[in-house]
Order: structure tokens, then C-alpha cells, then sequence
């Protein structure tokens, strides 16, 4: 595992920490952000630490916030009743009803996820490359128009999250902290899941599949573990998200297959897959250049993402990481032998 | 009497039109080096992929310790103990030699938590190393493994195979493409690892040299089905074999 380095981590945890004091008008932004570090993390234990490009991943982001929302709802109230309402009827829960279904609520979305995740392994798993990619995006876009004819959960219409028994401040402070947190709870696990044998295993499956199961690698076990571990931090994601926002809608909000699903794989490409640090790199530039044509390019703010997306799959495959490290392998601990390559 | 360790029974395996193995019987024995040699596109190959459960055999029975496996999966069949090496070399050409070792440890042996632990312990870290250096590649352990040559690269998949303590070990064309100063060196630490580590080598080969030297018994194949069988002596004389393979060898 990645030990502690001061001159790396300490200036994120302090900006982190001190972000939503200093420029409070962002703390949205920056909590979108840590968001996006999370997808981008979380992908790459897919598609870049084991070679499984997932087009579908935001299906756990979604499904985390459908779960989340249904525990949080169904604890102090009907949820037939709740979404018929529209709105119209006030459910009001105390302080205690709304952290304790906020808590029960993500711990949800976070394992029925994962558990998700491990069921549709089983089938998805047999797919490989671009089918398995295709498969995967077929699910999430589906899991959209499912959840949009279900009445139940608010069909096409949505349904509100429990309203936060605070300020509107208090609850972007509270939510900023959480996705902070998560952010970087999957760094560190994702860094300690790598230095095990696990994270060999997939890496070797990334490699070569056929040779990892000629050494007797439980391949089948090992990505549905992998994928599990990803949707459950995805779960997490999505309750939190949707608990920002406070309404759950299911193509633009739970769903956004063209969107979050999307860019979740463009800010690994960016950074570097199958690098610990460059999925990061990617959802921190990827993120801010979005902001920035969102809000100075507004009208051309896709085609300069689409060109990012362009330049990076035509021009440079490997990433930032990846450049770096085949530029300076040294400083990545890669010792290359000059006289074989030079054969 | 030596214990069978392997043991086939009438395998037919056809691809469309096209007869790759047809009714092959035969036993490798425990503990020894078994020889199978035969021209291109005999069917060596195809046996040794139906051994390890690459694609189903079509008829017949294969035998390992007495278990059937022909139904069995690669990986369900390698974590019995039973384990190949290819002809154009697999490794993990973007790991290094160590991790490619770590990689492969004996996975029958692990447990649930045991996914979780740290990636060498002292004591497989030990094994590594003491395995890189029976194949002579210590010194290149933390080389990028695509950088070594390809007879390099042969010796690390050996290594890797050993690393994972089969019962047996396939080995399809060990000495293709080595360097002919090598081959003495390879033959030397087939010999040690049946010898001394006590693995039965099952091996498909085209240098006779070689084989002849190092197997105690030899089956030969042609056109798929199974020509002969015997020791290096009696193959080597064979008729059959001379007509079928030797001769134009």
C-alpha cells in the first residue's frame, strides 16, 4: 500500500479540508468533484487494473441511489403513499429519522450494489471485449428505462430524497465532507487492494486471461469481486449524489449513461488506466475543464470534451501516468534492461 | 509398478471436418518424463488441450490420479495439479520477472482471506528467488519480463510453472526457439525438477535429441491417431515411426 507522503497527500487533504471555507460559492463543484475521482477510481479497478472495459458502471450509481432512497423513505414512511403524493403531502422527519435513514441508507445502496454487481456477473462475465462493454451499456441504459416505467419509486417523474432538517448551507457542508471522505476512502482502498495478491491476480487477468487460468486462477471469482468492489463504492456515490441534489430522476439524474457513464471512462483514459494516480489526475483535469467550458463556453462545452475524448484515444492512449511512466520508468521503480530492448 | 497418473481412454476430438485426435489411449506414468512426439499437425497439441481442459474431447475418458477431468475447466484442472507450458511462450510481458513469479503461486492453496495478504511473504519471496536462480534469471529478477529474449522467456515460464508445485507439468516444445547453448542447460533443469522436485513431466517435443535423452518412455502420434509407443530404443526403431516421422525429420 501506498505509504503516507507529505508532499503528495498533505496538500490535498488540506485543500479537502479547506475548500468549502475559503471558496465557500464552489463547495457543489468540489464535491462533484471528489465524485468524479471516486468514478474514475472505481472504473479503473475494472477497466484498467483488470482489462474489463465496463460501459455500464453508472448502474450502481444508480442503483445506489434508488436503494438509499427506498431504505431512507421506507423507514419512517410508505413509500406507495410517499411517491403518490407527488409532494403534495409533507413528510417530515426529525433529526434522528434523517441521519439514521441517511446511515441505514447508504450502508444499502453500498451492498445491495455490490451484491448487484456480483449477480450480473455471473452472466456478464462470459462476455469478452467489446461485448462485454456493449453488454454492460445495454444494462445500465435498461436499469434507466425500467426504473422510469415503475410507479412504485416515482416512474419517469422522480421522487424526492427526505429533506435535510437543516440549513441549505449546513446540508452542502455535511455533503461536501461525505463525498470528500468517500473520495478518499476508495483511493486508500484501492491502494491497499493493489498491493495485495488480488490486485496481481487482476492484473495478470488483464494480460492474459487464458494463462492466468492455465496457472488456476479463479478468474470467475476474482472480477466478480472486482466488479462488486467498484459497485459498492459506486452505491455509496449515488446515495450521496442523490442526497445533494435531493431528487432522484432516472435518465438525467440516477442514469446518466451519456453523462457521469461517460465521462467516468474518459477521465481514467486521460489520466492513465491501470495506474493508481491517474484516474485521479483525470477526473481533477477533466472536471475543472469541464466547469470551465460549462461556464465560459456554454453552447460548445460538449465539442470541447469531445475533442479532449478525440485527442486523448487517437493521440495518446496511455494517458498522463502512462506517458510519464514510460518517459521516467526510474521514478516508477521500472527497471528496464537497455541492452535486451536494444536487440 | 509405477501409479498412472495420467491415464487416456479412446479421446476422438474433431474440429468440423478435420480429425484431430482419434481414439488415442495411453498412460503417462507417475514421476517420470513421458515423451510425445510426432509431425505437425498430428494432434500433440490438441491432446495436451484436451488434457487441460481447453475444449471438450468429443469421446473417451482422461484420467487424472483417477479423477475424471474431462469435464472439468482449465482452472479446476490446473488447481488439481495438473499444468502446461505453451509452445509460443505466455507470460505477463508487463511484469516484471518477480511478479510474474508472485502471480503464480499455487492457487488451490489459497483461501478466501488469503486473496487479501500482502503479495510476498519472506518465505515466497525465498521461493522466488531461489526458482529465478534455478533457471538462471536472479539477476534479471526485476527486469521487465517483455524485455527478455525469448529463450529468457522460456526459462521464466518454467520457473512460473514450478512456482506453482504441479503434480504434472506439460511442457509443448520446451526447446523451440532456444538458442542451441541453452538447450543442455534447459534439458539439465527438466532432468532436476522431475528428479528432485519429484514433478512428472509429460512433454511434447521435436528436437530428438533431446527427448530421446530425457524420457523414459515415448508415445508417438500421426494423422491423429497413435502410432507407437515404447522406449527411446524401441520408437527410434520402429518402422512406422521412421516412415511416418523420423525419416523425414
Amino acid at each position: 500500500m501506498e505509504s503516507f507522503n507529505p508532499k503528495l497527500h498533505l496538500p490535498i487533504l488540506i485543500f479537502g479540508v479547506a475548500a468549502p471555507f475559503v471558496i465557500p460559492g464552489v463547495t457543489i463543484q468540489i464535491a462533484v468533484l471528489w465524485v468524479m475521482v471516486l468514478f474514475a477510481l472505481t472504473w479503473d479497478i475494472m477497466g484498467g487494473q483488470m482489462g474489463y472495459n465496463s460501459l455500464g458502471n453508472i448502474l450502481f450509481f444508480g442503483s445506489g441511489m434508488y436503494i438509499s432512497a427506498l431504505v431512507q423513505i421506507s423507514m419512517f414512511a410508505n413509500v406507495s403513499e410517499y411517491t403518490a403524493s407527488s409532494g403534495a403531502v409533507d413528510f417530515t422527519y426529525t433529526n434522528s429519522e434523517y441521519f439514521w435513514g441517511l446511515g441505514w441508507g447508504i450502508l444499502a445502496a453500498g451492498i445491495g450494489s455490490a451484491l448487484l454487481a456480483a449477480s450480473l456477473g455471473w452472466t456478464l462475465f462470459g462476455l469478452r471485449g467489446p461485448y462485454f462493454a456493449i453488454g454492460t451499456l445495454g444494462i445500465a441504459l435498461t436499469a434507466g428505462e425500467l426504473m422510469g416505467t415503475w410507479e412504485w419509486v416515482g416512474a419517469g417523474g422522480g421522487l424526492a430524497m427526505p429533506v435535510y432538517p437543516g440549513s441549505a448551507d449546513g446540508k452542502s457542508l455535511m455533503f461536501y465532507f461525505m463525498c470528500f471522505f468517500a473520495a478518499i476512502g476508495t483511493y486508500l482502498f484501492c491502494s491497499w487492494l493493489y498491493s495485495t495478491r488480488f490486485g496481481l491476480a487482476i492484473n495478470a487477468i488483464r494480460d492474459d486471461e487464458q494463462k492466468a487460468e492455465a496457472m488456476g486462477i479463479h478468474t470467475l471469482r476474482y472480477k466478480t469481486i472486482a466488479w462488486s468492489v467498484s459497485a459498492f463504492f459506486l452505491g455509496i456515490s449515488g446515495a450521496l449524489f442523490g442526497n445533494m441534489t435531493g431528487f432522484v430522476e432516472p435518465l438525467e439524474v440516477a442514469f446518466p449513461v451519456a453523462t457521469f457513464g461517460i465521462f467516468m471512462v474518459a477521465m481514467s483514459l486521460l489520466g492513465g488506466k491501470g495506474t493508481l494516480w491517474g484516474p485521479i489526475l483525470g477526473a481533477v483535469l477533466f472536471h475543472i475543464l469541464k466547469e470551465f467550458t460549462w461556464t465560459y463556453f456554454l453552447g460548445w462545452q460538449w465539442v470541447a470534451l469531445g475533442v479532449l475524448i478525440i485527442v486523448n484515444v487517437v493521440f495518446f492512449q496511455q494517458g498522463i501516468m502512462g506517458w510519464l511512466m514510460e518517459k521516467f520508468p526510474e521514478r516508477f521503480g521500472i527497471i528496464v534492461d537497455k541492452k535486451e530492448t536494444a536487440k | 509398478m509405477t501409479d498412472t497418473v495420467i491415464e487416456i481412454s479412446g479421446v476422438s476430438k474433431s474440429y468440423g471436418g478435420v480429425v484431430a485426435n482419434h481414439n488415442i489411449s495411453l498412460k503417462v506414468p507417475s514421476g517420470g518424463i513421458t515423451g510425445l512426439i510426432g509431425p505437425n499437425g498430428s494432434g500433440k497439441t490438441t491432446l495436451f488441450n484436451s488434457i487441460v481442459g481447453y475444449h471438450p474431447i468429443d469421446e473417451g475418458s482422461i484420467k487424472f490420479k483417477g479423477e475424471e477431468i474431462s469435464s472439468y475447466r482449465v482452472p479446476q484442472i490446473a488447481r488439481l495439479g495438473l499444468l502446461r507450458t505453451f509452445q509460443q511462450t505466455r507470460i505477463y510481458s508487463n511484469m516484471n520477472c518477480i511478479d510474474n513469479m508472485l502471480i503464480s503461486i499455487p492457487h488451490r492453496k489459497l483461501g478466501f482471506a488469503d486473496m487479501f495478504k500482502n503479495r510476498g511473504d519472506k518465505e515466497t519471496m525465498e521461493e522466488v528467488d531461489r526458482l529465478l536462480d534455478f533457471v538462471g534469471l536472479y539477476e534479471k529478477r526485476r527486469l521487465i519480463s517483455g524485455d527478455l529474449s525469448f529463450g529468457q522467456q522460456k526459462l521464466l515460464e518454467f520457473a512460473m510453472a514450478l512456482m506453482n508445485r504441479p503434480e504434472v507439468l506439460l511442457l509443448d516444445e520446451p526447446t523451440a526457439g532456444i538458442n542451441p547453448t541453452l538447450i543442455n542447460g534447459l534439458i539439465d533443469r527438466l532432468r532436476r525438477a522431475n528428479e528432485e522436485l519429484g514433478i512428472t513431466l509429460f512433454v511434447i517435443e521435436h528436437n530428438m535429441r533431446v527427448i530421446m535423452n530425457m524420457a523414459q518412455s515415448i508415445y508417438c502420434l500421426a494423422h491423429g491417431e497413435l502410432l507407437a509407443h515404447g522406449t527411446p530404443d524401441e520408437v527410434q526403431n520402429d518402422q512406422r515411426v521412421i516412415d511416418a516421422y523420423l525419416g523425414a525429420h
